[in-house]
C-alpha cells in the first residue's frame, strides 16, 4: 500500500486482540481456580478449533449460520437499529424450506435446493421486515419486538413441527419428514464442511458492497447517522429501514435453510441452539462490520467446537467454553472504550510501534 | 389426576395455581429490571443474574441447610453481576445492550460450569403459606399455596412505588431516568445513581432466580429457566415503568403461562406451544397498539436509549 495506514487502522487491530489477550489471561484465571492447568487447557482450545483438519472443518461448519446470522444484526445497525431477531428469522426459514423441500420434491435436486433457499430467505426477510415495519410505521421498539419475535417463531415452529407436519415415525424427538438424501446440500470439493459456509461469506461481502459501496447502503448509512438530515435530502426512512431488515431476515433465514439442507436434514427442535443469539454478539464483536463478520464467527465457531475435547480430554464441563465466550464478550465490548484513546497524534502517520504508543499517552 | 375429577372447573383453578407458582420469578425480576430502568439504563442481563441466582441459592441451601441463606446468597451474587454491568456501562461508548447479552452469556455459562456438581443432591426448599387447608380438595390446596418470597415480592411491589413516588431517593432516580444533565445539574453523580439502581435491580434479580431453584419448579438443571430474565424487558414495557402494574402483569404473563398445562391436565392438548406464546403476542399487540411514531410510550423515562 503506498499510503500509510491510519491510526484508526492501527487501532483497528490493536485494541481487539488486546482484549482477546487479556480475556484469555482471565479464563486462564479462572482455570486455575478450578485446579487445572490454564495452558493444557489452551493447548486443547487450539487442537479442538484449528489444530486438527478434522476440528478445523468442524469450526468451519459451525461458524457458516453465524456469519447468516450475525448480518441480521449487523445490517439494520448501519441504519441504528438493535435487531436481534436472528433465532426467529432462522427456525422459521428452516420450517418454510421444509415445506418448499416437500412441495417441490418431484422437480429434482437443484430446483428443490433452489427452492429452499428462496422460500427460506423469503419467510426469514418478511418475519423481520415485521419488526422494520412496526418500528417506522408504528414507532415499536425494534430490539424488544425482535426478542418477541424470537419466542413467537419458535412457538410456531414447534407447534408445526409436533402437529400438522410431524413425522409419525419421529417418536421421541417429533420432526418433519425428512427432505431426502438427494436433495441434500453437498460438501465443498476437498473437504467436510457444507457450500452454508460459502453462502454466508458472499452474503458477508455482498453486505458490505452493499453498504459501503452503493448509493442505497449510503442513504442507509445516513438514516443512522441522523434521521432528520436523511429525511431532509429526500430518502424515505421507511423504505430503508424496511428493505434492510428484510436483507437482514433474509440472511437469517437462508441460515435456517443450510442448516436443513446441509446437516439435519429435516426440522426439529435441534434447529433451536442458540446461532442466532450468538449471531447478535459476532454482529457486535465485528463492530457491525460485515467483512469482519467472517473471522470473527471462524473464532467462534473455533470455540464452540472445541467444547466437547476440552469435555473429553480434561472432563472440564461443556460449558466451560461458555464461560469463555462470556468472558471474552464482556472484555471486547468494553474494550470499545480504549477507542479514539490516541486521537491527539496527526491522524496520517505511520504507525508507531506500541511502546511508543503507550509512551506518548503516559 | 386430582385436576380430572373435578371437571372442566379444575382449569380455572389450575390456571389459579400455576399461575402463584410460575408469577414470583417474573415478579422479582421485572422489578429489578423496572428499578434499573427508571434510573435511565437497559440490563439485558438479567437472564444470566436470574440463573446465577437459581444456581447459588440451590449451592448455598445445600450446603449451609438454610434456604433464606441460599436466597441472600442468590441476591448477593445478582448484586455483583449488575454492579459489574453498571461500571462496564458507564465507560464511555460502550453499549448497555451489547453488554447486557455478553453478561447473559456469561452468567449463564459460569452457572452451568459451577452448577455440575449441584443436579444431583437435593437441597432444603422454601416454606410456603397454605391458604387452603380449610379446605378438604387437594387440587385447592395445591392452588392456594403461595410461596413466602412471593408475598415478600407483592410487598415490595407497592413499596416500590412509594418509594418512586414519594421519597427523596425516588425522585433521585427519576430524574437521573428523566433527564442526566438536570440530575447533573443539581450536583448529583448520575452514574452512582444508575450504578446503585443496577447492583439493586440484578439482587433482585438474583432472588427471582433463587425461587426457580428453591421452590418451583425447586431443583437445579440446565433447563431451569425458560427465558423470564429476557421476558423482563418486554414485561417491564407492558407495565408501563410502574413497579405496581409489574405485578399484575407477571400474574399475567404467569397464567397465560399456566393455560396450556392446564388444559393439558384436563386432556386437551392441541395448541400447547401456540398457547405458550399467549404472553409474547400480547405483549406485541399491546406495544403495536400503544405506541406511536411520533412520541415515546407514556411513563417512559426520557434517558432510556433502548426503548425510543
Amino acid at each position: 500500500m503506498s499510503q500509510p495506514a491510519s491510526r484508526l487502522d492501527f487501532e483497528a487491530v490493536l485494541v481487539p486482540l488486546a482484549a482477546i489477550v487479556v480475556s484469555l489471561a482471565l479464563f486462564g484465571v479462572f482455570i486455575l481456580c478450578n485446579g487445572v492447568s490454564a495452558s493444557s487447557v489452551y493447548y486443547e482450545m487450539y487442537r479442538g478449533a484449528f489444530g486438527t483438519w478434522f476440528s478445523t472443518q468442524n469450526s468451519l461448519t459451525r461458524a457458516a449460520p453465524l456469519m447468516l446470522t450475525a448480518l441480521c444484526t449487523a445490517l439494520p445497525a448501519h441504519l441504528g437499529l438493535v435487531v436481534i431477531g436472528g433465532e426467529g428469522a432462522l427456525v422459521l426459514g428452516a420450517l418454510a424450506s421444509v415445506v418448499a423441500a416437500h412441495l417441490l420434491a418431484s422437480f429434482g435436486p437443484w430446483v428443490v435446493l433452489i427452492g429452499m433457499g428462496l422460500t427460506g430467505a423469503a419467510v426469514g426477510a418478511l418475519w423481520l421486515g415485521m419488526v422494520g415495519a412496526l418500528r417506522t410505521l408504528r414507532g415499536v421498539n425494534e430490539t424488544i419486538s425482535s426478542l418477541l419475535m424470537n419466542y413467537i417463531a419458535i412457538g410456531v415452529f414447534k407447534q408445526i413441527v409436533e402437529g400438522p407436519m410431524r413425522d409419525p415415525a419421529s417418536l421421541n424427538k417429533p420432526s418433519t419428514l425428512p427432505i431426502g438424501d438427494a436433495n441434500m446440500l453437498g460438501s465443498l470439493p476437498g473437504m467436510d464442511v457444507h457450500w452454508g459456509l460459502v453462502y454466508g461469506v458472499v452474503a458477508c461481502l455482498f453486505s458490505y458492497v452493499l453498504m459501503r459501496r452503493t448509493v442505497f447502503g449510503f442513504s442507509a448509512r445516513m438514516v443512522g447517522g441522523n434521521v432528520r438530515a436523511a429525511q431532509l435530502s429526500g430518502i424515505s426512512v421507511t423504505k430503508r429501514v424496511i428493505a434492510t431488515c428484510m436483507l437482514a431476515g433474509a440472511a437469517g433465514g437462508l441460515a435456517g435453510m443450510t442448516e436443513v439442507a446441509a446437516i439435519h436434514g429435516t426440522a426439529n427442535a435441534s434447529l433451536i441452539c442458540g446461532y442466532g443469539y450468538a449471531g447478535i454478539l459476532v454482529a457486535f464483536l465485528a463492530r457491525q462490520n460485515p467483512l469482519a463478520v467472517i473471522p470473527v464467527a471462524l473464532l467462534l465457531g473455533g470455540i464452540s467446537a472445541s467444547g466437547g475435547l476440552l469435555q473429553r480430554s480434561l472432563s472440564l464441563p461443556d460449558a466451560t467454553v461458555n464461560v469463555l465466550q462470556g468472558i471474552l464478550f464482556v472484555v471486547i465490548l468494553a474494550s470499545e472504550t480504549f477507542y479514539g484513546r490516541w486521537k491527539r497524534a496527526p491522524a496520517a502517520t505511520v504507525p508507531a510501534p506500541a511502546a511508543s504508543v503507550v509512551a506518548e499517552v503516559a | 389426576m386430582e385436576g380430572e375429577a373435578l371437571g372442566l372447573l379444575g382449569v380455572p383453578l389450575a390456571v389459579i395455581g400455576g399461575a402463584l407458582r410460575v408469577s414470583p420469578p417474573y415478579l422479582f425480576v421485572s422489578l429489578g429490571e423496572c428499578l434499573t430502568e427508571k434510573s435511565g439504563r437497559v440490563n439485558l442481563g438479567l437472564e444470566g443474574t436470574l440463573i446465577m441466582g437459581a444456581m447459588s441459592a440451590y449451592g448455598v441451601s445445600y450446603l449451609s441447610g438454610s434456604p433464606w441463606l441460599g436466597v441472600l446468597a442468590a441476591g448477593g451474587v445478582g448484586l455483583l453481576l449488575g454492579a459489574l454491568h453498571a461500571y462496564l456501562c458507564q465507560q464511555p461508548r460502550v453499549n448497555d445492550i451489547a453488554i447486557g447479552i455478553a453478561l447473559m452469556i456469561f452468567g449463564v455459562g459460569l452457572a452451568f460450569f459451577l452448577g455440575k456438581p449441584l443436579i444431583q443432591p437435593t437441597a432444603p426448599r422454601l416454606p410456603a403459606f397454605e391458604f387452603g387447608n380449610w379446605s378438604s380438595s387437594s387440587p385447592l390446596r395445591a392452588a392456594l399455596q403461595i410461596n413466602v418470597l412471593f408475598a415478600i415480592g407483592i410487598v415490595l411491589a407497592f413499596a416500590m412505588r412509594y418509594m418512586l413516588q414519594r421519597t427523596r431517593w425516588g425522585l433521585l432516580l427519576r430524574v437521573a431516568g428523566e433527564s442526566s444533565d438536570s440530575a447533573r445539574a443539581m450536583g448529583y453523580d448520575v452514574a452512582r445513581i444508575r450504578l446503585y439502581a443496577t447492583a439493586c435491580g440484578g439482587f433482585l434479580a438474583g432472588v427471582g432466580g433463587s425461587f426457580l431453584s428453591l421452590y418451583y419448579p425447586g431443583s437445579w438443571n440446565e433447563g431451569l429457566s425458560s427465558g423470564q430474565g429476557l421476558m423482563a424487558v418486554a414485561l417491564v414495557i407492558f407495565a408501563r415503568w410502574d413497579p405496581v402494574r409489574c405485578l399484575w402483569a407477571s400474574l399475567l404473563f404467569g397464567s397465560a403461562g399456566a393455560l396450556g398445562p392446564a388444559l393439558q391436565s384436563v386432556g386437551i392438548s392441541g395448541g400447547y406451544h401456540l398457547l405458550s406464546v399467549a404472553p409474547y403476542v400480547l405483549t406485541l399487540a399491546i406495544m403495536m397498539m400503544t405506541s406511536s411514531a411520533h412520541r415515546t410510550l407514556l411513563g417512559q423515562p426520557a434517558e432510556l436509549g433502548a426503548a425510543k
